[in-house]
C-alpha cells in the first residue's frame, strides 16, 4: 500500500516544519536578531545544536524562524490562488461554453504563457522587495491553476444526475455551485493546494535567494543560502542546513499531496496534473 | 467511395476541401490568439514598469538626483509624451528591432541582447538536451518495470529531484565539481572565442543544475504516459501477435506517449529561460536572465522592459509552435482550437 505510507511520511515531515514554525512564534533556542560575532561560524554540536552562522546567530533558531517565513508566504499565496481561482473556475463551469467561460479560460492561458519567475522578479523589483510583494507575485500565478482545476472538475460534476435533480428543485446556478459542486470537488482542491504550497515554498526560496523576498532581519531560508555562499567551503553547515530544510519541507508536502490524492478519491487521480 | 463514379469523386473532393478549410480556420484562430497574447503581454509589462510609483526617471536616478538631471533623463527616455504615445513608440520600435538605448551601458539594448543570447540559448539547449537524455530512458525503464524495485527507485529519485531548489543544487555542484574536484569552472564565462570546449566547460554545471528538476518532472510524465498507453488495445494486439514487451514499448507505446511528453517539453523551455535568471546569477553567467537582474539593480528600466518582453515573446512563440506541431502530429487535437 503506497498511499498511506507516503501520506503518513509526508504529513510527519510537513508537521515537523509546521510545528517548528509555530513554536518559533513564541520560543526559539536563541534570539535570531542577537548578533555575537565572537561566536561566529561554530560547527554543529559545539555549544549551539546546529552551530552558528557568519554573524554568530544560532542556526537552529534561524531555521525555525525561516520555516515561519517560508510557510507563511506559501500559505497566503495558496490562499490568494484559491480565493480568486476557485470562484472564477466555478463561474466558468456554470456558464460552460458561454462567453464568460471563453474569456476566463483565454485569460488563464495567457497567464500560463508568462514565465512566472520573470514576472515575479519584475513585480518585486518594481514595487520593492518584501515578503508581502513576494506573496502577491506567487499568489497571482496560483489563480489560473486553481481556476483551471476547479473548472475541469466542476464540469464533470455538472453533468451528474443529482445536479439535474437540484435544478428541478429550482436551485439557481450560484446555489448549485456552492452547495453541490464545491463539496464534490473539495478533495481535488486540497490536493492541488498541497502541490501549490510546495511550489510556493520553492518560489519563495528562489525570490529571497536573489534578495527579493523577506528583508533582513526577518530570517528566510533562501537568503540564508545566499549569505552562506561565500562560507560554503569553510562552513558547509551554513548552506547545507537551509537547503535540507527546503528539500524536506517540499518533499513532505509533495508526498502528502500524492498520498491524499490516492486516499481521497482514486477515480480523480487522472484529473490532477 | 472508391468506385470511381463522378459522385464519389465529388464527395472526396468536398471532404478534402472541408479538411483544408478546418485547417485554415485552426491556423487563423491560433494566429489570432498568438497576436492577442503578445498584445496583452506587452501592455502588462509596459504597465508594470511604467507604473512605478512616481516618475520612472526619478526612480532610475535615485533619491538624491538633482531636478535638472531628472528632467534631462526624462527627455532622453522619451517620457514627455502620454502613456499611450510612449507605449506605441516602444512596441513600434521593438517590431523594427529597436529595443531602446540602455541607460547604464549607453549602447542599444538590441546589441546587449545579441551578446547575452550567445550564452542563454546554448545554456537552455544544453539543459534541455541533458534533461531529455536523462528523463526519457528513466521514464521508459520505470514504466517497463512498473511496480518493481527499479520503478520505486526511479520514482523516489524524481520526488527528490522535484523538491531540490536548483540554485542550492548548483551550490553543491560548485563545491563538489569546481572546488573539491576542479573538473568544471565555478562561474563566469570565457566567451565562445576561447573555444567550444572552454565554453561547454563553463556551461556544464549550470546546465546540470537547470536540467535536474526538469528531468525529474519529465521522467514522471514519460512514465505515466507510457503506462497509460500500455493499457491500450493496440498494445494488447501487439503482444498477442508475439512482440516482446520491449518491442511493444519501442514500436507502439513510445510514439503514442510522446504527445504529453512534448507538451511538457514545450512548457519546460519557458522554465529553462526564466529559471536561468537565478542559475545565471549563481554562476555569474552573462546571459539574458542576468541582464534583467542587472537592469533591475541598476534601475535600467528600458533594459528590463525590453528583455522581459523578449523572454515572454520567446515563450509564447514556443508554445504556439508546439501547438502547431501537435496539430500536425495528431489531427484529433485540431478540433479543440
Amino acid at each position: 500500500m503506497r498511499a498511506p505510507v507516503s501520506l503518513v511520511l509526508g504529513a510527519a515531515l510537513t508537521g515537523v516544519f509546521a510545528l517548528a514554525a509555530l513554536v518559533s512564534l513564541v520560543w526559539t533556542p536563541a534570539d535570531v536578531t542577537a548578533l555575537a560575532v565572537g561566536e561566529r561560524l561554530k560547527p554543529p554540536g559545539t555549544g549551539a545544536l546546529l552551530g552558528t552562522d557568519q554573524l554568530g546567530r544560532d542556526m537552529a533558531s534561524m531555521l525555525m524562524a525561516g520555516a515561519r517565513t517560508s510557510i507563511a508566504v506559501a500559505l497566503v499565496a495558496v490562499g490568494i490562488g484559491m480565493g480568486a481561482g476557485v470562484p472564477l473556475g466555478l463561474w466558468a463551469a456554470a456558464r460552460r461554453g458561454g462567453l464568460v467561460d471563453e474569456v476566463l479560460m483565454r485569460a488563464n492561458d495567457l497567464i500560463f504563457a508568462f514565465p512566472a519567475l520573470v514576472i515575479a522578479i519584475l513585480i518585486t523589483a518594481v514595487f520593492g522587495p518584501s515578503a508581502v510583494n513576494a506573496i502577491l507575485a506567487i499568489g497571482i500565478f496560483n489563480i489560473p491553476v486553481f481556476a483551471r482545476v476547479t473548472r475541469g472538475a466542476a464540469l464533470t460534476v455538472w453533468s451528474a444526475e443529482f445536479i439535474l435533480a437540484a435544478r428541478c428543485a429550482g436551485k439557481g446556478a450560484t446555489r448549485i455551485s456552492v452547495e453541490h459542486i464545491l463539496p464534490n470537488i473539495a478533495n481535488l482542491l486540497v490536493v492541488q493546494g498541497t502541490i501549490q504550497f510546495s511550489l510556493g515554498i520553492l518560489a519563495e526560496a528562489g525570490l529571497s535567494y536573489v534578495g527579493l523576498g523577506a528583508q533582513p532581519p526577518t530570517p528566510s531560508w533562501g537568503r540564508m543560502l545566499a549569505e552562506a555562499q561565500t562560507f560554503f567551503y569553510s562552513s558547509p553547515h551554513l548552506a547545507v542546513l537551509p537547503g535540507l530544510a527546503i528539500v524536506l519541507t517540499v518533499l513532505g508536502l509533495n508526498m502528502m499531496g500524492d498520498g491524499l490524492r490516492d486516499l481521497l478519491d482514486p477515480r480523480l487521480q487522472r484529473a490532477v496534473r | 467511395m472508391h468506385d470511381g463514379s463522378p459522385d464519389a469523386k465529388g464527395l472526396a473532393r468536398a471532404a478534402a476541401f472541408a479538411r483544408l478549410a478546418a485547417m485554415a480556420r485552426y491556423l487563423a484562430l491560433r494566429f489570432l490568439s498568438l497576436a492577442l497574447s503578445l498584445a496583452v503581454a506587452s501592455v502588462v509589462i509596459f504597465a508594470v514598469i511604467q507604473g512605478v510609483p512616481g516618475d520612472p526617471a526619478a526612480f532610475m536616478l535615485g533619491l538624491n538626483a538633482a531636478p535638472d538631471t531628472v528632467a534631462a533623463l526624462r527627455s532622453e527616455l522619451g517620457l514627455e509624451g502620454g502613456l499611450a504615445q510612449r507605449y506605441i513608440a516602444w512596441v513600434g520600435g521593438m517590431a523594427t528591432g529597436d529595443f531602446g538605448i540602455s541607460y547604464t551601458y549607453r549602447v542599444p539594448v538590441a546589441d546587449l541582447v545579441a551578446d547575452r543570447l550567445a550564452v542563454s540559448l546554448p545554456l537552455a539547449a544544453y539543459a534541455l538536451l541533458l534533461s531529455t537524455a536523462l528523463a526519457l530512458p528513466a521514464g521508459m525503464l520505470a514504466a517497463a518495470r512498473r511496480g518493481g524495485p527499479v520503478d520505486w527507485g526511479i520514482i523516489a529519485a524524481t520526488q527528490l529531484g522535484i523538491a531540490v531548489p536548483n540554485f542550492w543544487f548548483a551550490m553543491l555542484l560548485v563545491v563538489l565539481f569546481a572546488i573539491t574536484w576542479p573538473v568544471f569552472s565555478a562561474g563566469g564565462f570565457p566567451g565562445w572565442e576561447a573555444g567550444l570546449f572552454a565554453g561547454l566547460k563553463a556551461l556544464t554545471l549550470p546546465a546540470v543544475a537547470l536540467a535536474l528538476p526538469q528531468a525529474a518532472i519529465l521522467a514522471r510524465v514519460m512514465r505515466s504516459a507510457l503506462i497509460e498507453t500500455l493499457h491500450a488495445d493496440y498494445i494488447r494486439t501487439a503482444r498477442a501477435k508475439g512482440l516482446s514487451e520491449a518491442a511493444a514499448i519501442r514500436r507502439h507505446a513510445f510514439r503514442n506517449a510522446l504527445i504529453p511528453v512534448l507538451t511538457i517539453l514545450g512548457l519546460q523551455f519557458s522554465f529553462l529561460l526564466a529559471g536561468a535568471i537565478i542559475i545565471e546569477n549563481v554562476f555569474f553567467l552573462p546571459g539574458l536572465g542576468r541582464l534583467i537582474f542587472q537592469g533591475i539593480t541598476a534601475r535600467d528600466l528600458i533594459v528590463v522592459q525590453s528583455v522581459t518582453m523578449l523572454l515572454v515573446f520567446a515563450v509564447i512563440l514556443v508554445t504556439f509552435l508546439v501547438d502547431l506541431a501537435y496539430a500536425a502530429v495528431d489531427p484529433r487535437l485540431r478540433k479543440r482550437g
